[in-house]
């Protein structure tokens, strides 16, 4: 079968073309649209959250449990907030999962890794364009999230303003904002959250504990968040970026815990996508016996970034100086009075009384936990706060109790135990229809630092 | 003139941990040759190929391709394309675009047209826009081997070409295969069908626990081969088995009975031998009707030569 190789061409072959990383991303974007669970993970992504928040703000009972969420009816900023905390809770792990936990992994479950090296010829390459596809993915999940959100509570409930977690008025503007800020700012937890994806998928390759890992990871680190432990180790973990947004709706802005969560979170991007990476070009493709042991994944992926929280903790305790639970008493009693002057203000208002400012108001509040018997400091239910207050040309000083519940990552919620006309259970008229008191349950924050 | 090479490996060795898959191979082929590899699995063809590709480059020895010295993984000169371990192919993407996206993703010019070309080269074009997931071993094949023309490859490397295919698969794969090679292409292949590599290649590599048994053209394969059972029909059995007998070199196999009823003759000889026998029949007046062997030379050598060197280790 030999042709007639007289007129063959002999001469020595090109130096092979390796493909840019711009031509390996586009196949890959096209890979991952191509299925239909990322399809259908995007049109939910888009549509889901305006059907949840415009559905939400019909109602008479609102999730007053989540953050934001006792205000649905009240603003149209209040429900991409909403949907802000479900999707770092459940969502944006979950997507990451799915999305980058599976980039790798599809390719040895497929078993085109050899044809995808023959034609890229360059894991770098490959690797570069993988992880920008996800992300991309990622990115068009999460603007569809909040721009779903936003869309549907501006259109459905209108733009008003927000009230912010210390009890001011956030105009629409500065609620809008912010809002965006916050999703702006969540997008470092959820590159860590892909970073994790990516590292999962290199070495646990068609394992379902690669696909799962950032979701594994994301649920470890909000347990550890629900853990009353030092302030410097919940700021270590990546996780704590997905609540620090809430600093951005208390005046003045806590902008350090936010900070060091973003820095944090995109320290843990950096290396485990660098973990990822060195592991990726060091695989040995034509080994087909290459399979990944549980002793692999535990010192190239675990170890590393089990280092990594112990050398951040190691740095953040000196640098912050914060000791503890960050939660201590004189912190929970200034943020209560200043929450308690700003809804006085927004509940005269309602009231149609006449107007007074906090300056005028000298809200304080005196705290203690348990009923004195243990050291006012902490996380817990047990904290009990009397607010007092003064009113212009009035000799006598207001006073109501409240019962806060804490949580060990700085929220609280305030619960009114009277007197019943200050900050008791009643409706009041307002611009958008009845609503409660607005003294009677708020949502609050302690800044841990 | 010396034959141009495509290929020119010598004393190749890979290893994998404690498992040597590749020792001393040396190989040659030329340019426009469909070139045969064959051997028992685990015999090292997959390590071969997967050099060839540049998915992995030898520990020991000196690799050339297309006139181009090889020694880093995927450096490959341009112009090698091919797949071992099946063909690359992405479920959720029909075969169009599975091939579209690759003519995007290498850079390739390669319009919709060409594309279409290539699957109706492989018979693919009814299929053209169904999705890969629904297709068959054999379909699979055929894409994997469009997506390979697509490059217009000077060498194509491929594993198993003729898994799952059907008759009319196989007719279209062999076709293919054959118009590269007379343009010029260099086709190295790996199979376990031996009338495939029979039917295909001009010359042909056996490989044994990771070393070269044999490498050359089949038909001296066939003649440096020892005795093989040939199937005579002849239009006088009786006559033909006294004369078998009688003919010097020629060893009569079957049991007499059964060969009676269906007119046939077995018979174990070397070509010249066989030569003669048929000579005799020609000079008695038999006609002879059908002449083969009972396995093909090809498979006879294979099992010999493996079988040889799994003895000797």
């Amino acid at each position: 079968m030999t042709a007639a190789t007289a007129d063959l061409d002999v001469a020595v072959a090109p130096p092979a073309r390796r493909v840019s990383v711009a031509r390996g991303y586009r196949f890959e974007l096209i890979k991952l649209l191509s299925q239909w669970r990322i399809r259908l993970l995007v049109l939910a992504c888009w549509v889901v959250p305006a059907i949840f928040v415009a559905g939400v703000s019909q109602q008479s009972s609102l999730p007053v449990d989540t953050l934001f969420g006792r205000w649905m009816q009240a603003t149209g900023w209040a429900g991409p907030l909403v949907v802000l905390g479900f999707s770092g809770t459940w969502a944006l792990p979950l997507l990451t999962s799915i999305v980058a936990g599976d980039v790798f992994a599809s390719e040895d479950r497929l078993g085109t890794w050899r044809h995808l090296l023959v034609a890229v010829r360059s894991p770098r390459r490959i690797f570069v364009a993988k992880a920008l596809a996800s992300v991309t993915v990622l990115l068009l999940m999460m603007v569809g999230l909040t721009g779903s959100s936003v869309l549907s509570g501006v259109i459905a409930v209108g733009n008003r303003p927000l009230v912010g977690l210390d009890g001011h008025m956030l105009a629409p503007a500065d609620a809008a904002g912010k809002v965006l800020l916050a999703w702006l700012c969540v997008l470092a937890p959820t590159l860590a959250l892909a970073a994790i994806g990516l590292l999962g998928s290199v070495i646990l390759g068609r394992s379902p504990m690669g696909l799962l890992l950032p979701a594994v990871v994301a649920l470890a680190m909000q347990l550890a968040q629900l853990l009353p432990m030092p302030v410097a180790v919940r700021l270590a973990l990546p996780s704590y970026a997905f609540i620090a947004w809430n600093g951005l709706f208390d005046s003045p802005t806590q902008l350090g815990p936010l900070l060091i969560g973003i820095v944090v979170s995109l320290v843990w991007a950096g290396t485990a996508t660098g973990l990822a990476y060195a592991l990726f070009v060091r695989r040995d493709f034509t080994n087909t016996t290459q399979d990944t042991s549980g002793r692999r994944a535990i010192t190239a992926g675990l170890l590393p970034l089990v280092g990594l929280v112990a050398l951040t903790v190691a740095v953040l305790a000196p640098a912050t100086g914060a000791t503890g639970s960050g939660i201590e008493q004189g912190k929970v009693q200034r943020s209560l009075a200043t929450a308690f002057a700003h809804l006085y203000r927004l509940q005269a208002q309602q009231l149609h009384r006449p107007d007074v400012t906090e300056a005028q108001l000298r809200a304080t509040a005196s705290c203690n936990k348990g009923g004195g018997l243990v050291a006012s400091e902490g996380p817990g239910n047990d904290w009990r706060c009397v607010v007092t207050w003064h009113l212009p040309d009035v000799a006598a000083t207001g006073t109501a109790i409240y019962q806060l519940d804490i949580t060990p990552n700085g929220r609280y919620v305030a619960d009114g135990d009277g007197p019943k006309e200050v900050n008791g259970y009643f409706p009041v008229r307002t611009p958008t229809g009845d609503a409660a008191n607005p003294l009677w349950q708020f949502d609050g924050n302690v800044e841990l630092l | 003139m010396d034959t141009p090479l495509a290929i020119r490996a010598r004393g190749i060795t890979k290893s994998f941990g404690e498992v040597v898959a590749l020792d001393g191979v040396d190989l040659d082929v030329a340019v426009g040759q469909i070139h045969g590899l064959v051997g028992p699995n685990g015999a090292g063809k997959t390590t071969l190929l997967g050099l060839l590709l540049g998915l992995a480059v030898a520990d020991s020895g000196s690799l050339e391709i297309l006139r181009t010295p090889v020694g880093r993984v995927l450096a490959v000169p341009d112009g090698v394309a091919g797949f071992v371990d099946g063909p690359g192919l992405y479920p959720s993407l029909t075969a169009r675009q599975n091939l579209a996206a690759l003519a995007a993703l290498r850079d390739l010019d390669a319009g919709a047209a060409r594309i279409g070309e290539a699957l109706h080269e492989v018979g693919l074009t009814d299929v053209a826009d169904d999705r890969v997931r629904g297709f068959s071993l054999g379909m699979r094949q055929r894409l994997g081997l469009a997506a390979a023309l697509l490059t217009e490859p000077r060498l194509l490397v491929l594993d198993e070409p003729s898994n799952g295919l059907d008759p009319a698969g196989k007719r279209h794969v062999h076709g293919v295969l054959h118009r590269l090679a007379t343009g010029g292409t260099t086709v190295m292949l790996s199979s376990h069908r031996m009338d495939d590599v029979e039917a295909l290649c001009s010359e042909v590599t056996i490989l044994a626990n990771g070393r070269v048994v044999f490498s050359g053209p089949l038909a001296k394969l066939a003649a440096e081969n020892r005795e093989l059972d040939y199937r005579l029909v002849t239009s006088d059995p009786q006559a033909a088995r006294r004369l078998a007998t009688e003919t010097a070199g020629i060893r009569v196999v079957d049991d007499g009975r059964a060969a009676q009823d269906t007119g046939m003759l077995a018979v174990q000889a070397l070509l010249p031998a066989l030569d003669e026998l048929v000579a005799g029949l020609a000079r008695g007046g038999i006609a002879l009707r059908e002449l083969a062997p009972v396995v093909s030379p090809l498979e006879a050598a294979f099992l010999a030569l493996t079988e040889q060197q799994e003895s000797s280790r």
